[in-house]
């Protein structure tokens, strides 16, 4: 570590000590200072370099000499070290004692600090590793699905081969259905635990446990709190991402209250009738509908993407295929409202486990640079649970992405699917 | 599908797995029903009243946790209170499946099926 990141390690945490010693608001503060209050929890957590200037104004605003925000690594190293006290102290002994002795512990074996330093960084990292991947474990539905399959066939494997090594007298014509099974299911056997060690490997490549649109999507279903209180939020392009998305919901809140939405929303369940009558644009309409879930939209999913297809914000529904960030299936209404701007577009989807949902997709285009600017196309998906009475009404065929969509003839398909299919 | 003699009725969506079960029971003399998905699931059971329903839990359009529920607030008494063999290919005897009379996890032995079955029938 460089003796300039150290020092900001520092400046950060001693900022943020201050600030609450002095219980302080996070966003009082950052006025005060002339920041934005997402640029002063970067700054609190470490993630951003914090200037001379800067220094001394927050050192104004919180009442204490400028050079006392300047310290060296010993300090950055005193820092980390009070931490781990106090973690690994939960639940068992008062960690008071142990904060207190964490200067003449470094001072008298600098080399055995270190080390415990090293060790707790690490273990940070490999807590936060783990959780990442238990939750995936428990509700990664390809998994699942493909867990689901290899459990099935080793049952109708076990049970036919019970029955022809263990029966009497098995009428020919079982034995051939018997036969035909076991052949059919060893392959699917082999197939699907292939397809999960494919899946398992591309855990690998794909580099980083979570990526920051899923701290995000995670930071979202657990209520959108502010970033500095919420534990989804790890990397620095997450902290970012969420405090843009918390001020465009602050805007988009005070274009559509919560309770002018709500109120509507009781009356009228057709979000296009519902932007007429609240003299709204449908986009905003659609996105606060996603973002309040009033009552009739409770679990109501959003999906956003830009002009090249990719998805700039992902609200998910229970039962709707979501990939991991990347690729998509190209079958999503949202793609084909792309091409058709200011026109809402109804489906009725169903995903590879036969779930049903209805979406609305609708587009808008913009030019923000003026008439010699880009054209700037954005499209919006509602999902919906499906009306009722639409359970015999066609749907269209939807995935999550080829890569792990277990539909063997869709007419969209890219690329082979790691899945067994059929 | 299913009769008025039915003595179980199966729901299960893997066809192998069904058809490996319909022949363990039925060569012990029991009348066997399958009907291979979680929609109508709830319908074939009323329409069946079989003595016994093997249920699996992953089934597709509608779990065997929402069929047993659906079976346990029939207004009919005598249908809810079938009763229910759960299939779990989870291993577990968790809050989803609290609600049936039995479960079984897969895959299981032919010979603890049949005991099983025996046991609830008698």
């Amino acid at each position: 570590m460089s003796q300039r990141s150290a020092n900001h390690i520092l400046t950060g945490t001693r900022i943020r000590e201050r600030r609450l010693s002095l219980a302080r608001r996070q966003a009082d503060v950052a006025r005060a200072a002339g920041i934005s209050p997402a640029y002063l929890n970067l700054i609190e957590h470490n993630r951003r370099p914090v200037g001379e200037d800067l220094v001394a104004r927050l050192a104004e605003v919180l009442e204490m000499p400028a050079d006392e925000l300047a310290e060296g690594r010993e300090e950055a190293r005193l820092a980390v070290l009070r931490e781990a006290a106090a973690r690994l102290a939960e639940g068992d002994a008062e960690p008071g004692p142990v904060v207190a002795q964490a200067t003449e512990f470094l001072a008298r074996f600098p080399g055995w600090a270190g080390l415990l330093i090293t060790l707790f960084r690490r273990a940070d990292t490999l807590e936060r590793q783990l959780v990442a991947l238990s939750d995936r474990m428990r509700q990664d539905p390809y998994l699942l699905t493909t867990l689901h399959q290899i459990l099935s066939a080793a049952t109708s494997i076990r049970s036919t081969a019970s029955i022809l090594s263990e029966e009497r007298a098995v009428p020919p014509d079982w034995l051939d259905r018997f036969h035909a099974n076991l052949d059919q299911d060893s392959q699917r056997l082999s197939v699907t635990a292939q397809a999960l060690v494919a899946y398992l490997d591309s855990f690998e490549t794909e580099g980083a446990i979570i990526t920051p649109e899923e701290e995000v999507e995670a930071w979202m279903a657990a209520g959108a709190r502010p970033v500095e209180e919420s534990d989804d939020l790890v990397s620095d392009a997450a902290l970012a991402l969420a405090a843009d998305h918390l001020l465009r919901m602050a805007e988009e809140r005070r274009a559509l209250p919560d309770a002018t939405l709500a109120s509507a929303a009781a009356r009228e369940r057709d979000p296009m009738r519902l932007a007429a009558r609240l003299d709204r644009q449908p986009d905003l309409v659609m996105r606060r509908l996603a973002a309040l879930r009033p009552a009739g939209f409770e679990t109501a999913g959003l999906l956003v993407c830009d002009g090249s297809g990719a998805l700039i914000l992902r609200r998910s529904t229970p039962g709707f295929p979501l990939p991991r960030p990347g690729d998509t299936c190209p079958l999503w209404p949202l793609y084909q409202a792309l091409a058709m701007p200011q026109t809402a577009l109804s489906h009725l989807v169903e995903t590879p486990e036969g779930r049903r949902f209805r979406t609305l997709s609708y587009a808008t285009r913009s030019q923000p640079d003026g008439t010699d600017g880009p054209v700037l196309s954005r499209a919006q998906m509602l999902i919906l649970p499906p009306d009722a009475g639409m359970a015999e009404t066609p749907a269209t065929k939807i995935g999550p992405a080829c890569r792990i969509c277990p539909r063997p003839d869709c007419p969209a398909r890219r690329e082979p699917s790691i899945l067994a299919m059929g | 599908m299913a009769g008025r003699t039915l003595d179980i009725l199966m729901i299960e969506d893997e066809p192998n797995i069904a058809e490996a079960v319909n022949f363990i029971l039925m060569r012990e003399g029991w009348q066997v029903g399958v009907h291979g998905d979680g929609a109508g699931g709830i319908e074939a059971i009323r329409a069946a009243r079989p003595r016994l329903v093997i249920l699996d839990m992953m089934l597709p359009n509608r779990s065997g946790a929402e069929i047993l529920a659906d079976l346990r607030a029939d207004p009919d008494a005598a249908v809810a209170g079938i009763p229910v063999l759960m299939l779990t290919a989870r291993g577990h005897t968790g809050e989803e499946a609290a609600r049936a009379d039995a479960v079984l996890a897969k895959p299981f032995a032919n010979d603890d099926l049949r005991d099983m079955v025996r046991r609830m029938l008698n």
